[in-house]
């Protein structure tokens, strides 16, 4: 099974060798982050979290967010999604290896990194999160190998999978809650301190790790002849519409509780992100740009007969995954360290370095998804073939 | 009715020998401890060191600068020029971003503006010690200092993100090249030096406290004309210490009371 990730034509190769590259500079990066300290980064004293950890959260998400074609198809019975299944458990893995090396490369002592392990500790959400993140990994790639061997084989899955394939329906949910819970459990921090961080982590991923889907099903059916279908990809974007709305609904609920109780300590960061504050707005061309995405996205995603015409799904999945890119990928973390607990506002801007570490990251994901899918792709073309 | 007065009989039994074995070995730990105190303990309390700032007497900028060049000299505390990576263990903000839950609209400028000494409160119930996900920063059972272990941390920065008092260094670079050095190139002192990558805070000289001295920014403004009392030091778990005395008589505040963390380093309005 594994010799097809290896066979492919010459656009495959050179995507690859674009990604390698990408990987490659990333690689050099991080080597001089290595030698000369995180102050390379644009991190600081008082914004000590950046660009890494915020695409960690974002890609939990993303991770996650393959529980919306396992569960109606395994729990539901939904036979439409049979062929999208395993492109979203593949990229659930990819996304996962993109969060731990996010955390990793954010570590300043990143050989410690066992430390962890050897050193268990229930009271802190990191470990926890180290914990379902690995398990979530180990799940996806079990379920996702065992049931896809089968199809090729023509077989029924071993009847063992079937528990774990249960267990990873939770543990998805979990994956993004746990993640929520290491902000929303800190006091010091009263921009992440709301009880509606988890419910809105997962709205968010469930609206754009689908979209990523639905884009990536468009590029698989355009460059293979493997065609996961179009009635699986008209669920998904209706799957897009309610999450995003969900999103915007709990948004919604937390500007009110923030800008009607007026409370100092928690309209700062609003101001900071949409209006800035006193003087100091890196982010606010971000925000309303990923404002005026949500709307635009969200208000043509209602129209049926815009969100049936795939040409206009994928440019709104791109405004949707853009969207909320720039809510969680960017913002959210940012936001939390300004202004300081001290009342200092010191603004972040990532340096070229981390950035290049940051990209290296993706292209290593986006690599691993390549090798998996295109196992998939070579495997199903060849039994569309038969 | 029997069953409950016979297990109440036992528990009393337990509870008894427990008190038995328990109070000699405490007084035993207590005392053989007490040369790194002040006064011995008598009640056998718990022991927690804390500090009491005297605001006004640390209006005086060479009482300020006298403490926080001792701590930093004590401890090897890089002094980084760029001031986004730079490494504190004590220095002083303004007394509007130190109790931003005191200043009001009307507060005096020149009390708004006023330099607040701060290093980490040691808090009773602290969130740093609580998100750390290897025990690198732990509460140490018998004194109550919030310890770190600079070989265990991973600097994954997340007890910075957690303590609302923005007490925590981390060293972005090696913080080797910006330590003070004396005229042969030597350090200060043998405290050890930290590597890049790791987080870092005031410690409550639990080094200095083991040779049953005094912190050094204690002992450093107790040098300066005018300065003494400015930061007293001692134990609460035993009442007639220093600091006890002082938080029964004077009116005191903390940082961030509401936030239930318990603050052990206190302020003399």
């Amino acid at each position: 099974m594994l010799q097809n990730a290896f066979t492919g034509g010459r656009r495959y190769w050179m995507l690859l060798g674009f990604l390698a590259l990408l990987i490659l500079s990333g690689v050099v990066a991080y080597g001089q982050q290595l030698t000369e300290g995180l102050h390379i980064t644009g991190m600081n004293r008082d914004v000590t979290w950046g660009l890494y950890i915020s695409q960690f959260t974002f890609l939990v998400g993303v991770a996650a967010s393959a529980v919306m074609v396992v569960l109606p198809y395994y729990l539901h019975n939904y036979k439409a999604f049979g062929k999208m299944v395993i492109l979203g458990e593949f990229l659930a893995v990819s996304a996962v290896v993109m969060c731990m090396l996010f955390v990793f490369v954010d570590m300043g002592q990143p050989t410690r990194v066992m430390n962890v392990v050897l050193h268990p500790t229930p009271n802190s959400v990191m470990f926890w999160d180290f914990m379902v993140l690995f398990g979530y990994l180990l799940l996806n790639l079990i379920i996702g190998t065992v049931t896809f061997d089968a199809e090729r084989k023509g077989a029924s899955p071993q009847p063992w999978v079937k528990p774990l394939i249960y267990l990873s329906i939770p543990w998805a949910i979990s994956i993004h809650t746990v993640t929520a819970f290491l902000y929303s459990g800190l006091e010091a921090r009263p921009f992440w301190m709301t009880a509606i961080m988890g419910p809105r982590f997962l709205a968010s991923a469930f609206a754009s790790g689908p979209s990523l889907l639905i884009l990536l099903a468009l590029v698989v059916r355009r460059f293979t002849k493997f065609d996961p279908g179009k009635e699986p990809i008209q669920k998904l974007a209706t799957i897009v519409v309610y999450a995003m709305t969900i999103n915007v609904f709990f948004v919604g609920v937390e500007l009110f509780t923030s800008l009607y109780s007026d409370m100092p300590g928690h309209i700062h960061h609003f101001q900071y992100l949409f209006t800035g504050l006193h003087g100091y707005a890196a982010l606010t061309p971000w925000m309303w740009t990923g404002e005026v995405l949500t709307v635009f996205a969200l208000v043509l995603l209602y129209i049926p007969k815009i969100r049936r015409q795939e040409k206009y799904l994928a440019v709104l999945c791109v405004a949707v995954i853009a969207a909320i890119w720039i809510e969680k990928g960017l913002a959210m973390v940012i936001t939390g360290f300004i202004p300081s607990p001290l009342g200092k506002i010191t603004e972040y801007s990532p340096t070229l370095p981390e950035i290049g570490i940051t990209v290296g990251i993706y292209a290593l994901g986006f690599f691993i998804l390549s090798l998996l899918y295109r196992i998939v792709v070579s495997v199903r073309e060849r039994m569309q073939v038969l | 009715m029997d069953e409950s007065r016979r297990s109440f009989l036992k528990e009393t039994g337990w509870a008894a020998l427990g008190l038995g074995c328990g109070f000699p070995l405490l007084n035993t730990a207590c005392s053989s401890s007490s040369a790194q105190g002040e006064t011995p303990s008598q009640t056998g309390a718990q022991r927690q060191w804390a500090m009491v700032v005297d605001i006004q007497k640390c209006m005086d900028e060479e009482v300020r600068n006298a403490c926080i060049a001792a701590c930093h000299r004590a401890h090897n505390v890089p002094h980084i020029p760029d001031p986004e990576d730079d490494v504190k263990w004590i220095w002083s903000e303004e007394y509007q971003d130190v109790f931003p839950d005191q200043a009001h609209e009307h507060t005096a400028l020149a009390i708004r503006h006023a330099p607040i000494l701060i290093l980490c409160n040691h808090c009773t119930n602290p969130p740093c010690v609580r998100v750390c996900p290897t025990q690198a920063t732990w509460k140490r059972d018998e004194d109550g200092i919030v310890m770190m272990d600079m070989h265990r941390c991973i600097g994954c920065r997340y007890c910075i993100a957690a303590c609302p008092y923005g007490s925590r260094s981390f060293n972005w670079r090696d913080p080797r090249d910006f330590i003070e050095r004396d005229a042969d190139g030597e350090y200060y002192s043998d405290f050890p030096t930290r590597t890049k990558g790791v987080v870092e805070k005031c410690n409550f000289c639990a080094e200095r406290l083991r040779e049953g001295l005094q912190p050094a920014c204690v002992e450093a403004v107790n040098q300066v004309d005018g300065g003494a009392g400015a930061l007293v030091f001692g134990d609460l778990g035993e009442p007639g210490s220093e600091v006890s005395r002082i938080l029964a008589d004077r009116f005191t505040i903390c940082r961030r009371v509401e936030l239930g963390t318990g603050p052990n380093v206190y302020y003399i309005v």
